[in-house]
């Protein structure tokens, strides 16, 4: 059983979790002043990482709670889970 | 207070495992707030928040409080009915950011006592209940197949578990079938 540390639970399974994209995408503070394209691409264009990605998951069948982890995508290993609105973990590989 | 799972919502009576109860408490609340919400909630019910992941508090009372999110709890009480109770945490809670629902209809609770409570819940629910792991007393949202549940250890080996009303049968039904590895003679 994949095992997944919740930021606020701590290690719990894979099944309680649920994904919810990639991370740190803020939507633009005045949308009616965002060209045509650049709000296609926030709404629409993701990095599909090889590898280290951040993203964000929820806790579903846990806390409830939403965080973001990195990723590796080519590997499935969690390298770090942290609470929304904190900074990406930098050098982590 | 209690009677069993096999009565009520159309359960065949050959799913009427002994080690299976259906117990009803008066009422149940999910509390959300911030953390002085949380503690006026507390002191006005005479008990300890549950204030970390996996915390029961309640214990020796006619009350269970159940740890469910970071400002989310689940309040069973097993006397006191839902409007005297609403009533009073209401008032605890006035002038404070809050979200108080009276859940008691919503779901229903299950206590399920055996030998082999926590492997037959292991054969749906994924969390590791070890006892060192998951401690008499503990209590969490978690899942058991398709369906959510919180699971409170009353025991090591008894267990009470809080299923949404319409799930009920579907949480019965597969406990009775995964039991059979454990109880064939039911
Ligand atoms: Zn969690």
């Amino acid at each position: 059983m994949l095992l997944i540390r919740c930021p606020h639970c701590g290690e719990r399974p894979e099944p309680e979790f649920a994904y919810g994209g990639e991370a740190h995408i803020a939507r633009p503070a005045d949308p009616a002043a965002v060209s045509d394209d650049d709000w296609a691409a926030y709404l629409y264009l993701r990095t599909n990482a090889k590898g280290v990605h951040a993203e964000r998951w929820r806790h579903t069948r846990g806390c409830g709670r939403f965080f973001n982890a990195l990723r590796d995508t080519t590997t499935d290993r969690f390298i770090a889970t942290y609470k929304s609105g904190e900074k990406r973990p930098e050098g982590l590989r | 207070m209690s009677d069993t799972a096999s009565s009520g919502i159309g359960m065949g009576t050959t799913l009427a495992p002994a080690w299976l109860q259906r117990v009803t408490p008066a009422a149940r609340f999910v509390l959300q707030g911030g953390p002085s919400a949380l503690a006026a909630a507390a002191r006005a019910l005479g008990i300890p928040d549950a204030d970390a992941p996996g915390r029961c508090s309640g214990e020796g009372t006619t009350l269970t409080l159940i740890w469910l999110g970071p400002d989310e709890r689940l309040l069973i009480a097993w006397l006191e009915d839902a409007a005297s109770l609403g009533a009073r945490l209401e008032a605890a809670l006035a002038g404070q950011a809050h979200s108080l629902v009276d859940v008691t209809q919503r779901q229903v609770g299950l206590r399920l006592a055996a030998a082999f409570a926590a492997d037959l819940l292991n054969c749906g629910c994924p969390l590791d209940l070890d006892p060192a792991r998951f401690p008499v007393g503990s209590g969490t949202r978690t899942l058991f197949n398709k369906t959510d549940i919180v699971l409170w250890r009353r025991g090591v080996d008894d267990f009470h578990i809080e299923v949404w009303r319409s799930f009920e049968d579907y949480l019965v039904r597969w406990m009775a079938e995964a039991a059979q590895d454990f109880a064939p003679q039911r």
